[in-house]
């Protein structure tokens, strides 16, 4: 049994975790990282491809690089006397509204934290095969996006010869072009969607490169194979969600990879009695990062999924000065809070309010569209005035937005998307 | 030379980009800005990648080291430095950076560590 007495529980050690620390420590408080895994780095470790850290660094790095470089700055805060305490192998049990962490590890047995203030950095979950109502039976070699690049890039397996892909997202773009140059064949991605859910740049470079073909508005209606997997049948889909009769094919494939959305995991959140939003699927945050519960904040995915790492790190230290604010104002009163209110194009999005202070908010909004436009103004609105505004060319669902805007005290501002 | 489409990655936008005309004549149709006109021309001319793999590790916790090329190479040679790279093996420790395959296929691309190693 080991007992922490911390400023800043840090609940999960992936890209929000890790910049959650940094700010903690370099505001000259204390923390701990719970991480489940037996490295810090969350799910970058198995990102072994380009295209982080162009915000962050100037540069696009693989993912593991990305980590690499939050580890060996925490490991130099750490030198220089910062008091960030990293738990590896632990898994956290129960969190309590009044912040008692309680987790545990091979080496303490039982861990208890008892936190003045918690950030939840958990990220997120694939959407498994269950939650997508696969029809057929229940073979093996039915994998996530997540766990075949986790299969291949970490543990060193092939986890089958061909491949079908179902869903369109960046992680299964990316494993569509790593399986293939890895041997798998990859016979098809197929979307149910009659657009990409990834970026174009994905589709570009891991299909197009390849010859792989992308089949929009396409289904997996049935799954072949008593033991292990034999193939799969594809449909185009009707507008009800069905399979369109006379378009039904036949795939042999041994591997089926589900790349069909990311969940954030909000489990101890909800033990917590963190207030969810239906959208996000995350906490309702207001604009220190903090949740429905006072001195528990939030960050990264288990927020709201991110497109970018850099958007995760960046968010990771905002809940840490809101933490570290939150402390220094001597755990106040729960205050009132003003909705943000989001119009039309504008989707999920955080904060969802904001507080209700006596004085100018310097406010960071994140946010996703719910349909793809082209030349628009991003704006954010109070009171029929323009607090900011941003110009873009195009927008889709797959990239998130961001926008910060000085709010006056007192309004509820608005987030919308005008074509300009 | 026919007339060859690039789909644009340089934003959201997502432009279908035409090249067509002969090499030093050639000619762009679709782009709506001048970075767009120069990706097009480059993946019609000389497209490159970037290579990223993992290489086997000996002597570490890890059984997989994720590797990168320090710049792009030409997307025709992608997969002969693969099957280079693949053919590697290290030995922990490493040091994120550390070169494990020096000029990769003639390239003049060296392949790097993406992370550190622990040894066992």
């Amino acid at each position: 049994m080991r007992e922490l007495t911390v400023d800043v529980a840090i609940i999960g050690g992936g890209p929000a975790g890790l910049a959650a620390a940094l700010e903690v420590a370099h505001r000259g408080r204390s923390c701990a990282i719970l991480e489940r895994n037996t490295e810090l780095g969350g799910i970058l470790q198995q990102c072994i491809h380009d295209g982080f850290g162009l915000l962050r660094f100037g540069e696009s790095v693989s993912g593991c690089t990305y980590a690499q470089r939050f580890i060996d700055q925490l490991e130099a805060s750490r030198a220089e006397g910062a008091r960030i305490e990293v738990l590896l192998d632990t898994m956290v049990l129960e969190l309590t509204a009044d912040r008692d962490v309680w987790a545990t590890n091979p080496t303490d047995g039982m861990v208890h934290v008892q936190a003045g203030t918690v950030i939840l950095a958990m990220g997120c979950r694939e959407r498994t095969a269950a939650q997508v109502l696969l029809h057929g039976e229940r073979p093996q070699g039915v994998i996530t996006a997540g766990a075949a690049q986790r299969y291949i890039n970490v543990e060193g397996y092939l986890p089958g010869t061909r491949a079908v892909i179902l869903g369109s997202g960046d992680i299964g773009l990316i494993m569509a072009r790593r399986m293939t140059l890895e041997g798998i064949e990859v016979e098809g991605v197929y979307e149910i969607m009659d657009h990409p859910g990834g970026l174009a740049r994905n589709v570009v470079q891991c299909l197009d490169d390849y010859g792989i073909p992308l089949h929009l508005s396409h289904m997996v209606s049935r799954v072949h194979g008593k033991h292990r997997l034999e193939g799969v049948t594809v449909a185009a889909r009707g507008a009800d969600g069905s399979p369109v009769a006379g378009t039904e094919r036949y795939v042999p494939c041994d591997l089926l990879v589900l790349a069909v959305g990311l969940i954030p995991e909000n489990e101890l959140s909800k033990q917590a009695g963190v207030e969810l939003d239906p959208v996000t699927r995350g906490p309702v945050l207001d604009d220190t990062f903090m949740t429905s519960v006072p001195g528990i904040f939030a960050s990264g995915n288990v927020s709201i999924v991110f497109d970018l790492v850099d958007y995760v790190s960046e968010s990771g230290e905002l809940a840490a000065r809101g933490a570290c604010d939150w402390l220094d104002a001597e755990r106040p009163e729960e205050p009132a809070h003003l909705t943000v209110n989001a119009s039309g194009n504008v989707g999920a999005h955080v904060p969802q309010r904001i507080q209700a202070g006596d004085t100018v908010r310097d406010v960071r909004f994140f946010c996703r569209v719910k349909q793809p436009a082209a030349r628009v103004e991003l704006r954010c609105t109070a009171e029929g005035e323009v607090l900011a505004r941003e110009r873009l060319v195009a927008v889709a669902p797959a990239s998130m937005l961001s926008l910060t805007a000085q709010v006056p005290a007192g309004v509820s501002p608005t987030i919308e998307i005008v074509e300009v | 030379m026919a007339e060859s489409t690039y789909t644009c990655i340089i934003c959201p936008r997502s432009c279908r980009i035409a090249v067509s005309g002969m090499p030093g004549a050639l000619e762009v149709s679709g782009h709506s800005c001048k970075r767009g006109h120069d990706y097009a021309l480059a993946e019609h001319t000389h497209p490159v990648r970037t290579l990223t793999t993992t290489v086997a590790v000996e002597g570490s916790p890890l059984r997989r080291l994720a590797v990168r090329g320090t710049a792009p190479v030409p997307r025709e040679l992608l997969r002969d430095c693969l099957k280079q790279v693949n053919a590697a093996r290290v030995a922990a420790p490493l040091r994120m950076g550390d070169v494990v395959l020096a000029n990769v296929c003639g390239t003049g691309v060296d392949v790097v560590a993406s992370r550190d190693v622990p040894a066992s």
